[in-house]
């Protein structure tokens, strides 16, 4: 049962971006793209908008990320988990996401945001870790879907 | 949701779940029928189920009355694997490695500080980092301090003046597991530990100032030190960034392992690796890394929770003597030697969201503690009440020591938060005599008392099944919450 979800008006008829789903100690969301990149992309906008309001973010800074796993749901996993330590150990946002490879086990990308200033970011959520619990990437009818439960 | 687990009743606080398909054992589940039909409606029981069939297991599959869906293995989960068949699974012990839970006492009556409670409790909020990100700005560690806060634990603390001698022989394992080896924690987790020793952290994290409301057993309370009216304080919180990162380290080498041993895994965040393996070797001494850091910071914060008190109240420690009456684990794994069917074992002993409960005469328990059993605490919502207990005989026998660790969400975050639309949580909570200072108003939120089973229901299965006695009742005046 979705939560929220967050509308994409997009011409080809695929609606979503992604939705929250409920868990009881924690939260989990389900992420949609027309390819996979964008389905990466959304899942990374859904795990920072469980922190902040997106329009919240600037794009000032730039990072580069790459990750590797054994399988493509778990590269989703270390994707979202590195993008968590930039915010653990710099405080950073993120909202921009450029992926330039991905492969079913290497994601190379550069990311942009800026560092938290409590002034203007209101931290709605902690996030301790992404977790692998019924973790799920797939394509179905040509949509790309993930789901990811998260440890709060 | 898991209308499909079949549950039979063994009696009024225990309830069975038979081994079907790829379970190597029964699940067993404390709870009462009305529990029960709330656990039902999550995942939580299959997460029983699922649990059971992990190779080596011994004894049942069994979740305490707390229990509420986890990932993986549920929140309320106890497992014990043997040590030559069985396995270690980082997700069986969780992201927050060592999570606990500290309680001091105070000569003070909750009545002597009641109007000072605002005051206390802004002070501590000033003192003791929280919420998301929060860093110390006057600790940080250098890689060197850091290996030593992870070799060494609570006793690293000690011989840099947070805290007292006596502190040490009233925390689970002395404030130290022992084979904690450094080099296996990664780069990245000391990285985001380093500002993080002292710090409280998010969620339902807290430091809570309150008094002993109600007393059940006069003489453990008596050998507890506890009196009725006394001030209390309780402290609830983990390895914050660096479990956090040891835990993420080790799934994903254990998801390689899981393959390599051939291990069949209903979720992949059960996956584990044979407690033979270079794999388990290194994990579980990684783990008591953690866990010594999360000791560490529950003593650092200790610490400062004296130091806040003389501040406030203008008054010297031996005149306060906020001394540790416990500090126990709940998100661990550990080597114990158990009876099982007659003969001693030694298994290894998954808590997920469960206390170690040991009782009466253990060796593992503290000398002024040996007629009575281990203090275990259970906190409950900001809003209630929380619980001491002691561990029992029963608990030995039947749940490797173990029993409940606190309320267990019934709500989760987002419907909490619908519940909490529109209230002014903070004042409603103040007009109840309890003054709250939060991080986030969003944590404040999620963490409101409907959000929580009632946490005396827990108790009282665990108490009723005689795998922990209630000790004493505490009732919250002042909360900082992360």
């Amino acid at each position: 049962m979705p939560l929220w979800v967050f509308w994409q008006k997009g011409e080809d008829g695929v609606p979503r971006e992604y939705e929250y789903i409920e868990h009881t100690g924690d939260l989990g969301f389900k992420a949609y793209g027309k390819t996979l990149q964008e389905l990466f992309i959304n899942a990374a906008r859904a795990l920072f908008h469980v922190l902040v309001s997106p329009e919240t973010i600037e794009e000032k800074e730039k990072r580069g990320v790459t990750v590797e796993a054994a399988a493509l749901d778990e590269l989703m996993v270390s994707w979202l988990g590195e993008l968590l330590y930039l915010f653990d150990t710099q405080g950073l946002l993120l909202k921009g996401f450029e992926i330039k490879t991905l492969t079913e086990n290497r994601l190379e990308a550069t990311v942009r945001g800026e560092t938290m200033d409590l002034r203007r970011h209101e931290i709605k959520t902690g996030i301790k870790a992404i977790t692998y619990h019924q973790l799920y990437v797939r394509e179905e009818n040509g949509l790309w879907k993930a789901q990811v439960i998260l440890d709060l | 949701m898991a209308d499909d687990i079949r549950v039979e009743k063994i009696d009024d606080f225990r309830w069975l779940i038979p081994r079907t398909g790829r379970m190597r054992t029964e699940g067993l589940v404390y709870a009462d029928e009305t529990m029960l039909a709330a656990i039902k409606k999550d995942a939580s029981l299959q997460q029983v189920a699922n649990v059971a069939c992990l190779p080596g297991i011994v004894g049942r599959s069994m979740a305490m009355p707390d229990i509420h869906w986890g990932y993986g293995f549920p929140i309320g989960g106890v497992a014990a694997f043997d040590m030559d068949e069985g396995i270690i699974s980082p997700g069986g012990v969780g992201y927050d490695i060592n999570c606990g839970v500290r309680l001091l006492r105070s000569s003070l009556e909750a009545k002597e500080i009641k109007d000072h409670i605002p005051t206390l409790v802004n002070a501590l909020f000033r003192n003791i980092p929280s919420g998301v990100g929060s860093r110390r700005k006057d600790l940080k560690l250098s890689a060197k301090q850091m290996d030593e806060v992870l070799a060494k634990g609570v006793k690293w603390a000690l011989s840099h003046g947070y805290g007292t001698a006596a502190d040490l022989q009233h925390i689970e394992e002395e404030g130290c597991i022992a084979g904690a080896r450094p080099d296996y924690v990664s780069e990245r987790a000391c990285k985001r530990g380093k500002e993080q020793l002292g710090t409280l952290g998010s969620g339902n994290h807290f430091v809570e100032v309150g008094f002993v409301e109600e007393l059940y057993d006069e003489a453990a309370a008596t050998a507890l030190s506890l009196f009725r009216g006394q001030m209390t304080v309780i402290v609830h919180t983990g390895s914050r960034g660096l479990g956090h990162q040891v835990c993420d380290d080790y799934i994903k080498r254990m998801l390689t392992a899981s393959g390599k041993y051939n291990i069949h895994l209903p979720d992949k965040q059960l996956c584990c690796a044979p407690l033979t393996s270079k794999e388990s070797r290194q994990y579980l001494a990684a783990m008591a890394c953690a866990a010594n850091f999360a000791f560490c910071n529950r003593q650092t914060i200790t610490h400062w929770v004296r130091e806040t008190f003389q501040q406030v109240l203008a008054m010297g420690p031996n005149d306060l003597e906020l001394d540790l009456v416990y500090d126990v684990c709940h998100n661990m794994a550990k080597i114990e030697t158990h009876k099982v069917d007659g003969k001693e074992r030694k298994l290894c002993v998954h808590r997920k969201g469960a206390t170690r409960a040991f009782p009466p005469h253990s060796r593992l328990i503290p000398e002024a503690y040996q007629q009575v059993g281990q203090p275990v605490l259970i906190p409950g919502d900001m809003g209630r009440y929380s619980y001491v207990l002691v561990g029992t005989e029963g608990a030995m026998k039947e749940t490797f020591g173990s029993t409940c660790h606190g309320a267990g969400r019934r709500l989760s975050r987002h419907q909490a938060k619908k519940v909490a639309k529109g209230r002014a949580i903070v004042r409603e909570l103040e007009d109840q005599g309890i003054y709250v200072r939060g991080a986030g108003k969003g944590t404040i939120s999620e963490e409101i008392s409907e959000a929580y089973k009632d946490v005396s229901d827990v108790v009282n299965v665990v108490h009723h099944a005689g795998i922990g006695k209630k000790v004493a009742k505490l009732r919250p005046m002042g909360v900082i919450k992360g």
